[in-house]
C-alpha cells in the first residue's frame, strides 16, 4: 500500500518507516516560525518562569507584521519585546518590519521540502506549496516546541483535491480556492491534510500555490500540502537555498495507490471568478452574481493576495484604467521584497497611476488589529481569506472575499465585477 | 434515583461557526486577557461577557473555534469562567489550544439535544457526560477526550505540564540545572 505525502513527511519527522492514520506521534521540529502577536510577547513570561532558553535558536524565525507600524504604545511594546527577545537568545533570523511572515519566511529559503514545520499563525500551511509539513498552533503550544523543539500530532488522513484542465485567462489559485471552500465548507478539511494534485496545481506558479496552500485554514486543514516540482526548486534556488539542500524533493510526492479519505476531482477549466458573500469565505458565487454591490474600499493586501504575483495580476487589470470615483483602493504589498519586485518590473507604478493608495508591508487590516480597518457600515472587496463579520473592522462594514483580477476590476468599475469585463 | 454529583453550570446555547474573531475581537488583542474578555463574543451575543458566571458550559455548533491560532479566544473563555466547551465539532487548531490551555472541550451532538441558554446542566467530564431536566433525565454522552488529553488539561494546560517534564528532566540531569 502507498503513503500519502502528508504520511511520508510526518514519518520522518517522527523517526518511523511508516505511520497510520489517527496514531498519535511526537514529531521533531525543523523550523519554528512566530510573529510579534503570537510569538515572544507570549512565550517571554512563560520561559522565564520556566528557567530555561530556546532549543536552538538556528531553528527560529521570528517576523514582526501584525503591530507593524506600531501606532500606539501598546503595539509599540509589542513589537520592542520582539526585538529584544530575538537578542537574547541568540535568533538571527529576524525579520523586522520587512512584510508578512508567510512570505518572508520562504523568501529567505527557510522552508524546504520534507521538512517537519509550525508557525505561530493560522495561515502557517501556507508552508505546504513548498512540500513541507507546516501548520498553525498556538502560543503555548509554540512554548512547548521552543523548550523541547518536539510536538505531538495526530497522524492526519488524506484529503486529495485535484484540479484538472487549465485554468481561464482572468481566473486565479484564490477562484480554486473559494471555491472549494464553498463546496466543502470551512470544516470540509476535518483538520485533516489536504493535498492539492492535478495538472492545473503543477501549472501554477509559486506564489499562486502557497494562495491555495494558505487557505487550506479555510478549508479547516491542518496543512494543505502541494508536492515539489521543478517549478518548487528553481523557485528556491532564486530565494537562495544551496542546491544540496533541494536533493531530495523527488521522494516527497503522494502515491498513486495511497489510501486517500477523499478524492475530488475539479475542473479548472469552467472556473469563473469567484467572490464570497460577507460573513464566510464559503460563500462564493460567481462574481457576476453579485455585479449590483457598490463598492467603497478594493483592497489588495495579505499574505494570501498581496504577493508579487497578486499585485502582477491586479496591475494587468488596472493597465492604462483608473480607479472608479467614490472607491479606494488600498495596496499593502505582503513584503518589502515583492513591492521591490513589483516596482522593478513596472506593476506597482501601474497600480499608483491607477490611483492606489500604499499601505505598509504588513498584515494591516486583514488582521483587525489596527490601522486602517474599514469603518461603520463599508462595502469592500479584498484580496484577503477571511470575511467573518467585524473581522476588518464595524461589525456593520460587509467584505467580500476575490482574487487580485477581480478586486481590481472592481476598484475600476466602482462595483463588484468579472475581471474579464475589464481586461483587455 | 438521585441527583448526580457532578459540579453544574447554567449553559450558553450558540450557534455554528462561532470564530477566533467573536471571542478575541482584533482591535483588543494588544491589551491584556481582562480587556479581551470584555469583549468576548459582542458581535454574537453583547450580554455574553458581562453575564456569564464561573463554572457555566458553553454549549455550540459546528466549528467552534474556527480561523485564527490567537490562543486568547481560549483563555478568555477561561478568564470567564466557562467550565467546558459543547460543541457539535471543533476547528482542529482551537481543539489543540484549548487543551494545551487546561480549557476542555467536547464534542457531542449538541445540535438535537434541545438545550436551552439559562438551563442548568452537570457535568461529568471523565465519562463525557452531560445531563439536565428533573433528576438529570435529559442527557448528551460526547465523545471522550483522548487520554494524553485528558492528562493535560488535569495538569491545568500545556505550562503546568512543561514544569512537571523540566522537572523530571534536571532530577535526571542534575548538571542541566540553571545556576
Amino acid at each position: 500500500m502507498g503513503q500519502t505525502l502528508a504520511q511520508k513527511l510526518v514519518a520522518r519527522a517522527c523517526g518511523a518507516r511508516q505511520v497510520q492514520p489517527g496514531e498519535i506521534v511526537t514529531c521533531k521540529v525543523d523550523l519554528a516560525m512566530m510573529h510579534d502577536s503570537g510569538g515572544p510577547r507570549r512565550l517571554q513570561p512563560h520561559l522565564e518562569k520556566l528557567g530555561v532558553g530556546v532549543w536552538d535558536p538556528e531553528r527560529i524565525v521570528v517576523v514582526t507584521d501584525h503591530y507593524v507600524p506600531a501606532t500606539d504604545a501598546a503595539s509599540q511594546r509589542i513589537v520592542h519585546i520582539a526585538r529584544d527577545w530575538v537578542r537574547e537568545h541568540g535568533i538571527r533570523h529576524f525579520y523586522d518590519e520587512q512584510g508578512i511572515c508567510h512570505v518572508v519566511t520562504p523568501q529567505h529559503g527557510h522552508i524546504r521540502p520534507g521538512m517537519f514545520a509550525v508557525g505561530g499563525d493560522s495561515h502557517s500551511c501556507t508552508g505546504g506549496a513548498f512540500g513541507a509539513y507546516m501548520f498553525g498552533i498556538g502560543a503555548t503550544e509554540m512554548l512547548g516546541v521552543v523548550v523541547t523543539g518536539e510536538i505531538w500530532l495526530r497522524v492526519p488522513h488524506s484529503i486529495a483535491h485535484v484540479w484538472t484542465g487549465k485554468l481561464p485567462d482572468g481566473v486565479s489559485a484564490k477562484d480554486m480556492v473559494l471555491y472549494a471552500c464553498t463546496r466543502f465548507g470551512m470544516d470540509g478539511g476535518q483538520y485533516e491534510a489536504i493535498e492539492f494534485q492535478g495538472e492545473a496545481v503543477q501549472a501554477l506558479s509559486m506564489n499562486e500555490r502557497m494562495t491555495l496552500s494558505n487557505m487550506a485554514a479555510e478549508l479547516g486543514a491542518q496543512v494543505g500540502l502541494i508536492a515539489p516540482d521543478d517549478t518548487t526548486c528553481r523557485w528556491l534556488l532564486d530565494a537562495g537555498v544551496a542546491p544540496q539542500a533541494l536533493a531530495h524533493w523527488p521522494q516527497w510526492h503522494g502515491d498513486a495507490d495511497a489510501p486517500y479519505l477523499e478524492r475530488h476531482i475539479m475542473d479548472a477549466s469552467s472556473l469563473q471568478p469567484q467572490v464570497s458573500a460577507p460573513g464566510s469565505p464559503a460563500q462564493a458565487e460567481p462574481a457576476s452574481v453579485f455585479g449590483q454591490e457598490r463598492i467603497d474600499i478594493a483592497y489588495i493586501g495579505a499574505c494570501t493576495g498581496a504577493k508579487l504575483e497578486d499585485l502582477r495580476m491586479a496591475a494587468r487589470v488596472l493597465q492604462g484604467h483608473k480607479v472608479a470615483q467614490g472607491t479606494q483602493l488600498l495596496v499593502a504589498p505582503a513584503s518589502a521584497k515583492d513591492q521591490r519586485l513589483a516596482a522593478e518590473d513596472g506593476s506597482l507604478g501601474i497600480l499608483v497611476e491607477a490611483g492606489a493608495v500604499l499601505l505598509p508591508n504588513s498584515c494591516g487590516a486583514c488582521a483587525g488589529y489596527g490601522s486602517n480597518t474599514f469603518a461603520e457600515n463599508t462595502n469592500a472587496i479584498t484580496t484577503t481569506a477571511r470575511n467573518f463579520k467585524g473581522r476588518m473592522g464595524a461589525a456593520s462594514s460587509r467584505v467580500f472575499l476575490a482574487s487580485p483580477y477581480t478586486v481590481a476590476a472592481s476598484a475600476v468599475t466602482g462595483y463588484v465585477t468579472d475581471p474579464r469585463e475589464v481586461m483587455a | 434515583m438521585t441527583q448526580p454529583h457532578f459540579p453544574g453550570g447554567r449553559c450558553w446555547v450558540l450557534g455554528d461557526d462561532i470564530n477566533t474573531d467573536y471571542l478575541a475581537p482584533g482591535p483588543y488583542m494588544k491589551f491584556g486577557i481582562d480587556v479581551i474578555a470584555q469583549h468576548c463574543l459582542k458581535d454574537v451575543d453583547p450580554c455574553f461577557a458581562s453575564q456569564v458566571r464561573a463554572g457555566d458550559l458553553v454549549i455550540a455548533g459546528s466549528n467552534f473555534g474556527a480561523g485564527s491560532s490567537r490562543e486568547q479566544a481560549v483563555e478568555v473563555l477561561r478568564h470567564l469562567g466557562v467550565r467546558c466547551v459543547i460543541a457539535q465539532s471543533f476547528a482542529g487548531l482551537f481543539y489543540r489550544n484549548g487543551f494545551n490551555l487546561g480549557l476542555p472541550l467536547l464534542q457531542g451532538n449538541t445540535q438535537s439535544c434541545g438545550l436551552a441558554t439559562g438551563d442548568q446542566a452537570q457535568l461529568d467530564l471523565q465519562s463525557a457526560k452531560l445531563s439536565w431536566g428533573q433528576a438529570g433525565r435529559q442527557s448528551l454522552q460526547c465523545t471522550p477526550i483522548p487520554a494524553h488529553l485528558l492528562q493535560l488539561v488535569q495538569d491545568g494546560g500545556l505550562v503546568p505540564h512543561l514544569h512537571k517534564r523540566l522537572a523530571r528532566e534536571r532530577a535526571q540531569s542534575p548538571q542541566r540545572e540553571q545556576p
